[in-house]
């Protein structure tokens, strides 16, 4: 049984706005996956229905079995949710705010299980402060320590490292590798797409409230070590030519280029024999040059209405910046 | 029934009072004592009986009606208000408990404080004016019964209010009118006829009126009345709340 099971799942608000369009998604117990998307793609939509904030307008969504309108203690109590803002109330201690998390969620109270969360967490010397004294970072993980006090089987970070700096998020990615080797099923968020690299077992890329590609990150990983070259013609090409048909090129729209991708690590990447076979179908090209194909370029495409903005500039910009994102 | 949810949100509405002590508990007292200061001993002093009960006795239950009001709407406004302002409220949302178990337990809190205050202000009464009790059950009745019936109704304004603004509105606009103009102070029989039936559309004339019959055994309506009219605003706030949950109004999108 996955842990998370969504099936044809829309959200569409009064407005009109459609927030999400038919998500069919499953979670498989234990692992990361990392739900990876712009702003506004309806990320925090999707958990929010999941953890019970959101009322879908459609489809079914079971948490280890259990549907979350149904049977909704049964589900709830399976979750742990840590929303993206910071949320406290400032006034309460670090101790009474995650006993109080724990009681909500319907377990008697159990102060030996609450240390380990704070210790966990490095909060435990703090535990008798009030939250409003608390750095930011200290704060997130407070957060963690709430949605943890109630021992949950699935817990969602969502955006987790938003607005954090680089250290806290290696901090808060090794700990997130923590829980998952203690058995949590983590389900995050991120519009980051090192983080996604960095902690996923499997990614899932939304836009527009559409689900658009689920993967392994392994085999995400083997696009990523794909090279291009890309062959400028003389001529304009109708097609491929019949004797080309083998090196599964790609014609340009224009007809005035060839792309073709290769296995950069393989033995043999078959470019000396492609290029043999060029000119014995006697097409003369005027330029040549290689490319890696990154993981923007392939979430920019995925992204992007199916082509209309693939321009290589884009993918450029956003290998530049310092944390690579979907923009 | 998730019971240790109930506790835990009672138990923290209850720490919040701690917390607020001279704002919940200390300041209602003292504003209280005013009032017997200024209407009972120095106004009241050269008021004349009324229905055979000293002035500044006859007053008390008006002036417990008033806090016992004032304050169970102020106290679970607040308390559902606080978490939807600063965002909190996603954790109840998002947790493992039913709606009557999440009103139950707001409300719960914030009446066992008002009633805690009514009681205390009773006690501060004592200190100044002789006080009577002729129906101590009916008295007990009507501080619950009361202190539940606006505790709801804070709950439903609290859920309903998006700025602090609107949180003050009500409790200062209309509860407090209400209250000073149904008989806190006097007994509508002293009023001129049409101010009289006026009165009786004031639904905190029926609310003072029975909870000052269970202390003197004089009331301007029928004991009755005061407590279907009691009843009346509970059904009507029980109502609103049940809508409320069925729709998600100002908690879920």
């Amino acid at each position: 049984m996955p842990a998370i099971s969504v099936t044809g799942l829309f959200k569409r608000y009064a407005s009109g706005f459609h927030a999400l369009e038919d998500i069919n998604l499953e979670i498989r117990r234990g692992e990361i996956f990392a739900l990876l998307g712009p702003n506004g793609a309806g990320k925090t939509t999707l958990i929010s229905i999941i953890c019970g904030l959101v009322t879908p307008s459609a489809g079914r969504v079971l948490v280890e079995g259990h549907d979350i309108v149904g049977e909704y203690r049964a589900a709830r109590s399976r979750i742990g949710l840590v929303p993206q803002e910071l949320t406290t109330d400032a006034f309460e201690t670090v101790w009474a705010t995650t006993n109080f998390s724990r009681g909500l969620f319907g377990k008697p109270a159990d102060a030996k299980h609450i240390e380990r969360v704070l210790t966990q967490l490095s909060l435990w010397d703090k535990k008798n402060d009030k939250i409003r004294t608390l750095s930011g970072g200290m704060k997130r993980r407070l957060m963690i320590a709430k949605a943890l006090a109630h021992e949950p089987q699935i817990l969602f970070l969502d955006e987790p490292t938003a607005g954090v700096d680089v250290e806290l998020r290696r901090d808060m990615w090794r700990l997130v590798r923590a829980l998952s080797d203690g058995g949590v099923t983590i389900m995050l968020t991120t519009h980051y797409i090192d983080e996604a690299e960095e902690m996923a077992d499997r990614v899932g890329v939304i836009n527009k409230g559409r689900i658009i590609l689920v993967e392994e990150k392994e085999a995400l990983m083997r696009k990523l070590g794909r090279k291009q070259l890309t062959l400028e013609l003389q001529e304009r090409l109708e097609r491929v030519p019949p004797a080309l048909a083998g090196y599964g090129l790609e014609l340009s729209a224009d007809g005035g280029s060839l792309t073709y991708t290769y296995d950069r690590q393989a033995a043999r990447t078959g470019i000396a024999s492609l290029l043999k076979a060029l000119i014995e179908a006697e097409l003369r090209f005027k330029d040549l040059q290689t490319r890696e194909s990154s993981l923007e370029e392939i979430f920019v495409t995925l992204v992007s209405d199916r082509g209309a903005a693939t321009e290589p500039s884009v993918a450029l910009m956003a290998g530049q910046e310092p944390r690579r994102q979907l923009s | 029934m998730n019971f240790y949810a109930v506790r835990a949100i009672y138990l923290s509405e209850m720490a919040r009072t701690r917390r607020t002590l001279l704002q919940s508990i200390v300041a209602p007292v003292v504003s209280t004592s005013l009032y017997f200061v200024v209407f009972g001993a120095a106004i009241g002093s050269r008021i004349s009986h009324v229905g055979g009960v000293s002035y500044g006795a006859f007053i008390v239950p008006g002036l417990i009606m008033l806090s016992l009001l004032t304050q169970s709407i102020s106290n679970a406004s607040f308390g559902i208000y606080f978490p939807r302002f600063v965002g909190t409220i996603y954790e109840i949302l998002s947790a493992p408990v039913s709606y009557l178990e999440v009103v139950g337990s707001y409300v719960g809190a914030a009446a066992t404080k008002s009633i805690m205050l009514g009681l205390i202000i009773l006690a501060t009464a004592d200190l100044f004016v002789p006080l009577h009790i002729a129906h101590p059950l009916w008295m007990a009745g009507f501080l619950v019964l009361t202190a539940v019936t606006f505790s709801l109704f804070g709950f439903i304004i609290g859920v309903w209010a998006d700025g602090f603004e609107k949180l003050q509105v009500v409790p200062l606009l209309i509860i407090t009118p209400l209250t000073f103009l149904g008989g806190s102070f006097y007994s509508i029989d002293i009023l001129p006829p049409f101010w009289r039936k006026a009165a009786l559309l004031n639904p905190v004339v029926y609310l003072i009126s029975g909870f000052r019959w269970s202390f003197y055994n004089q009331a301007d309506v029928g004991l009755w009345f005061s407590v279907a009219m009691t009843l009346a605003v509970l059904a009507i706030c029980l109502a609103i709340i049940g809508w409320i949950f069925k729709t998600g109004y100002r908690l879920k999108s």
